[in-house]
């Protein structure tokens, strides 16, 4: 089992999601989180003072997945994440020991 | 002169001052928070852009000697209001200039109405072009036509539907909304649609500010609608009731078309309901009934909430229902007087109701249409001319990261404080800014919020 995060655009989110629910991914994690990479930020003017924003708002996504279909997962995010422009985002797959359903105490690829 | 009804005037004047900042609170909250901002300054850019050309030459295209045709009045003749300060010039019974007043808040509004198709996307430095160009080839000459009323005493000619024509429109159905919406639609054609519509949600982002900014505009339309009677008296008076009853009623009407058709009343629901309410009534105040300004609110609320329906429909996003509510609430007001009219009003006409028979309903039919067709096509062409000079819409990904931060540089909410991390030192643009280090001496405003968080 894989664990894959994509830091990406808020706006991205929504085409992501329509291409890993073709997949057939049945869940993920969404959080809105801050951060910098090679975009940097940008910079607001309030009364003539510059304010510099250096953590820029994306979103990160988690999606637990089967190591057969990892490659897949991280292809679709991919495709639908870029833009071709600075600050498209980044992707990670880490490997994952065991997951457990809290509901039900199902363990790893029936827990998915 | 009359002073109390000069004392009315101007505090008529006062309250449609306040609609156009509660426009952009109205506005303002119906979009997402990366937008509020560039909302609220569409609306206070045409406060300044349509005020300054009132006073140039709007009052006097709208209300100068006729030029021809009752099509336009003399630009020149009040250029700069020139020489109207003279406690001699009178229109009616109040100082030329109270009416000037007035009636410049009906412009810097009626432009305002239209920023609210192109939420999201439009360049602030363009939106001014086109709201310039837009109030002095559309606006001046339709007020002229709708609002200038011949004086056979001094021998000044008026506009051609409020004296050849002979429609009725006693506070701007037509001037006001129907041409707003009508060139809403047109914008909102040539700027396209914005990124995502409609597949994505575009949820308002505040509500309680969208019912503040209704409230306002209700308060201010007492003075929009009972002001245009020009004097303290009883007209004024009877519009100020049908303002009241014909808003609630719309409301309730919206609810229960929403009840019916979603299961549920909502806020945004009342908060649209009362303004389709309060466009319907701004052409019918004083032509009909307290019982008929009721009629009037039901059939705008129940007809403009499904009219905003259309643009799913047709395909075009005028993002926040200017179409919808002020075209459609403006056409459903101008052409009810036609069956609503009553006799007794100030404005004495009957209606087909009232046993008036077709012709008023033609004749508001008549007014109406001219009024739509014409803004339509020349704002469409302006809007054509403004994106070929200076293009219309923001980058797409501006458009994604919001309007606020790349046409203004701002943020209306703190919503990360860590996320603010440097002073930044100015060099020229915003947007070519270098950031200094934390350890820069500050030559920032103190009263700056920048300057306060460097303090911590």
């Amino acid at each position: 089992m894989k664990l894959v995060t994509a830091i990406v655009k808020p706006a991205t989110l929504d085409a992501i999601r329509t291409g890993l629910d073709r997949l057939g991914v049945l869940g993920m994690t969404v959080g809105e989180v801050r951060g910098y990479g090679r975009q940097k930020g940008h910079t607001e003017v309030y009364r003539g003072a510059g304010v510099s924003v250096d953590y820029v708002a994306k979103v990160r996504i988690d999606v637990l997945t089967e190591t057969s279909v990892v490659d897949d997962v991280v292809a679709t995010i991919v495709e639908n994440a870029r833009s071709g422009r600075i600050g498209d985002g980044k992707v990670w797959v880490t490997s994952v020991d065991s997951v457990v359903r809290v509901r039900t105490g199902e363990r790893d690829s029936d827990a998915l | 002169m009359d002073s109390g009804n000069t004392a009315w005037v101007l505090t008529s004047a006062a309250l449609v001052m306040l609609m156009t900042p509660g426009l952009a609170f109205f506005y303002g909250g119906m979009v997402r928070s990366k937008s509020v901002l560039n909302m609220i300054m569409m609306s206070l850019g045409s406060m300044g852009v349509v005020g300054i050309l009132w006073v140039l030459f709007g009052y006097s295209m709208a209300f100068g000697d006729d030029v021809g045709l009752g099509l336009l009045g003399d630009p020149l003749e009040y250029f700069g209001l020139n020489g109207l300060w003279s406690p001699d010039s009178l229109s009616g019974d109040i100082p030329t200039l109270a009416f000037v007043g007035f009636q410049a808040m009906f412009a810097i509004i009626t432009v305002a109405l239209i920023s609210g198709a192109v939420a999201d996307r439009i360049r602030f430095g363009p939106w001014l072009f086109f709201a310039g160009l837009w109030a002095l080839v559309v606006y001046f000459p339709v007020a002229h036509w709708v609002f200038a009323f011949s004086d056979e005493e001094s021998g000044v000619v008026g506009g051609w539907i409020a004296n050849t024509l002979g429609a009725i429109d006693f506070a701007g159905g037509t001037a006001v909304h129907i041409n707003a919406g009508a060139a809403a639609l047109a914008l909102a054609l040539v700027l396209g649609r914005r990124r995502g519509w409609p597949q994505e949600p575009m949820r308002p982002h505040n509500l309680p500010m969208v019912v503040l900014g209704a409230a306002l505009l209700w308060f201010g339309w007492f003075g929009f609608n009972a002001g245009s009677a020009l004097a303290a008296d009883g007209a004024a008076a009877l519009v100020l009731v049908n303002t009241l009853v014909a808003t609630g009623s719309a409301m309730l009407a919206w609810l229960l078309v929403e009840r019916i058709r979603d299961k549920h009343a909502t806020t945004l629901g009342a908060a649209s309901g009362i303004v389709a309410g309060l466009v319907a009534i701004t052409p019918a105040g004083s032509s009909v009934s307290p019982l008929g300004a009721i009629a009037v609110g039901l059939v705008s609320g129940a007809l403009c909430a499904l009219a905003v329906g259309l643009k799913y429909r047709f395909r075009y996003d005028d993002s926040l229902d200017v179409v919808g509510v002020h075209l459609v609430g403006g056409l459903v007001g101008t052409l009810l007087i036609g069956f609503f009219g009553d006799g007794s009003t100030p404005a004495g006409v009957d209606g087909l109701f009232f046993g008036g028979g077709l012709e008023l309903l033609g004749v508001q039919a008549v007014g109406a249409i001219a009024v739509l067709a014409y803004s339509f096509v020349l704002s469409l062409l302006l809007a054509l001319l403004v994106k070929a000079v200076v293009g219309l819409r923001v980058p797409p990904e501006a458009e994604d990261a919001g309007v606020d931060e790349s046409e203004h540089a701002e943020g209306a909410y703190e919503f990360a404080g860590f996320a603010v991390s440097r002073v930044a030192r100015q060099s020229g643009s915003a947007g070519t800014t270098t950031a200094s280090t934390a350890t820069t001496a500050l030559t920032a405003n103190p009263d700056s919020p920048a300057y306060e968080g460097s303090k911590q």
